[in-house]
């Protein structure tokens, strides 16, 4: 079973639409500015990638709007991109055998927040109705399914910044083994409010920067954390023959592997010597049946953090060798995404195969000690591509490697 | 107390979200709430903002057994008028 991408919806900080965002990324364009959502003096984010100029009311109808949270939105818009883009009627195809699933990893952080503000500063009679449905990480696969009828294995994945990746590796699983022909997964997030924000910056990996150029310089001597950010992507994604039957228009490629693994307890070493996200990589490229050169780019994690970054090089260096295969982050233009981050990177990597190119990653001036890698900077670089590894990491233990390919 | 009227409705309708829609008028007073769009957690959410607006108790199986605009607005108007 060959499971073919068909379909790709972008919502993103630099741009709204997968063109729009695309021709920002090969020219380096971040999305990345000052956090305006809500007054962030006294907060320590000040810096976000905002999905600016996204007015909900242009693109979901009052009655959805009113009960979803802003994460729901961009994922309606994104679905009906990549629905329209996969040139997919759904009301012509099995309702069981269409499904969703897709990434949260915070759920309706916003819509829920201001619910608890009323809550407290009104009482329990002023939170509406709608706070049942909106906040939970279910309410965008479910919200998904109701609107485009699909009834088929549905779920939601909850592994933080990995679950992009998660999401699309399952969606595989349901293509292959659960009766689904037809899957909407990616994911998005827009957790930019003060109790989301709150909630991020406990970990300590965000970067305390207000300058947007110096917020998110993963593997750089100067990493100091990322920048949060807003939106993803949302793809569909088919059983290939069916695809073929349906008269799909395009096919952008082929998700050929996945794997996931996660770290053990922390202070205590790794059972096989490695790192996890290394043991997530050769696991991911063994079940597309590749050999590490046959691999043309990397579409890393960059983490941002000098440890996490550092990791990461290694596993990387010791993978491919040095200098071994091209390695970029474009997400340095949006900041990370969380639950849309890795499903981001995922339709990137799409693109990048679809017109042999690799987009930068940007803000990166020096590279730092221990992470010399052949990182695809400032410019774009053009080649073939056929093979992309994406790799992810999720806050708590959460590592996973896709690899797409091109269908020649 | 005042009378709990079409407009009134009309105006809590919208709010929770049927901006997009055509307005409630005499035509669809007897149309379920269901045909209009709204399901019972829209209907939950309505009577809330009338219970808060009113000052009146309306309880949960009243709430989601006002099959029509037209139910609502007599069941409301009993209660306002008892207050």
């Amino acid at each position: 079973m060959m499971a073919a991408v068909t379909g790709i919806g972008v919502v993103a900080p630099n741009g709204v639409g997968t063109e729009t965002y695309w021709q920002a990324v090969l020219a380096g364009r971040s999305g990345i500015g000052p956090l305006t959502r809500f007054d962030a003096r006294g907060y320590p984010v000040r810096i976000a990638g905002e999905v600016t100029g996204f007015d909900a009311a242009e693109h979901v109808p009052s009655r959805l709007r009113v009960q979803t949270d802003r994460w729901t939105h961009l994922a309606f818009t994104a679905a009906e991109m990549a629905l329209s883009d996969a040139g997919a009627d759904t009301d012509e195809l099995p309702e069981y055998e269409m499904a969703v699933l897709t990434s949260s990893s915070s759920g309706g952080t916003e819509f829920g927040q201001y619910e608890i503000e009323r809550l407290w500063s009104k009482g329990s009679r002023y939170v509406t109705a709608y706070q049942s449905i909106a906040w939970f990480y279910a309410a965008t696969t479910g919200q998904l399914s109701i609107r485009h009828g699909m009834r088929g294995p549905c779920g939601v994945v909850c592994t933080e910044q990995a679950g992009g990746l998660d999401a699309a590796g399952r969606t595989c699983r349901l293509l292959e083994s659960d009766g689904a022909r037809f899957v909407l997964t990616g994911g998005t997030d827009a957790s930019l409010c003060p109790y989301g924000v709150t909630a991020q910056a406990a970990t300590g990996l965000i970067s305390p920067s207000e300058e947007p150029e110096r917020g998110y310089q993963p593997f750089a001597s100067t990493a100091s954390g990322y920048v949060p950010g807003e939106g993803g992507a949302i793809l569909v994604v088919e059983q290939a023959d069916a695809a073929r039957e349906r008269g799909a228009k395009h096919v952008y490629g082929l998700i050929t592997g996945y794997a996931a693994t996660f770290d053990p307890r922390p202070g205590t070493p790794d059972p096989e010597g490695g790192s996890r996200l290394r043991r997530a990589a050769q696991l991911a490229l063994a079940d597309a049946g590749l050999e590490c050169g046959q691999v043309d780019v990397v579409f890393a994690d960059a983490s941002g953090d000098p440890e996490r970054d550092r990791i990461e090089a290694t596993t990387l260096r010791e993978f491919f060798g040095p200098h071994g295969v091209p390695v970029t982050a474009p997400k340095t233009m949006t900041g990370r995404l969380y639950g849309g981050g890795a499903a981001l990177d995922v339709a990137t990597a799409l693109l990048s195969i679809r017109d042999g190119v690799i987009p930068p990653t940007i803000n990166v001036p020096a590279l730092a000690p221990g992470c010399d890698l052949d990182l695809v900077r400032g410019e774009p670089r053009e080649g073939p591509i056929r093979n992309a590894l994406i790799l992810a990491r999720g806050y708590g233990g959460f590592n996973a490697a896709l690899v797409v390919s091109g269908t020649e | 107390m005042s009378t709990f009227t079409l407009d009134d409705l009309a105006k809590l309708m919208r709010e929770c979200g049927g901006e997009d829609q055509e307005g409630l008028c005499g035509d669809t007073l007897d149309v379920p709430f269901a045909d209009l769009g709204y399901d019972s957690l829209a209907l939950l959410e309505i009577t809330t903002r009338i219970e808060n607006r009113y000052s009146v108790s309306i309880p949960e199986d009243m709430a989601t057994g006002m099959k029509t605009p037209r139910e609502a607005i007599d069941y409301v108007n009993t209660l306002v008028h008892a207050a």
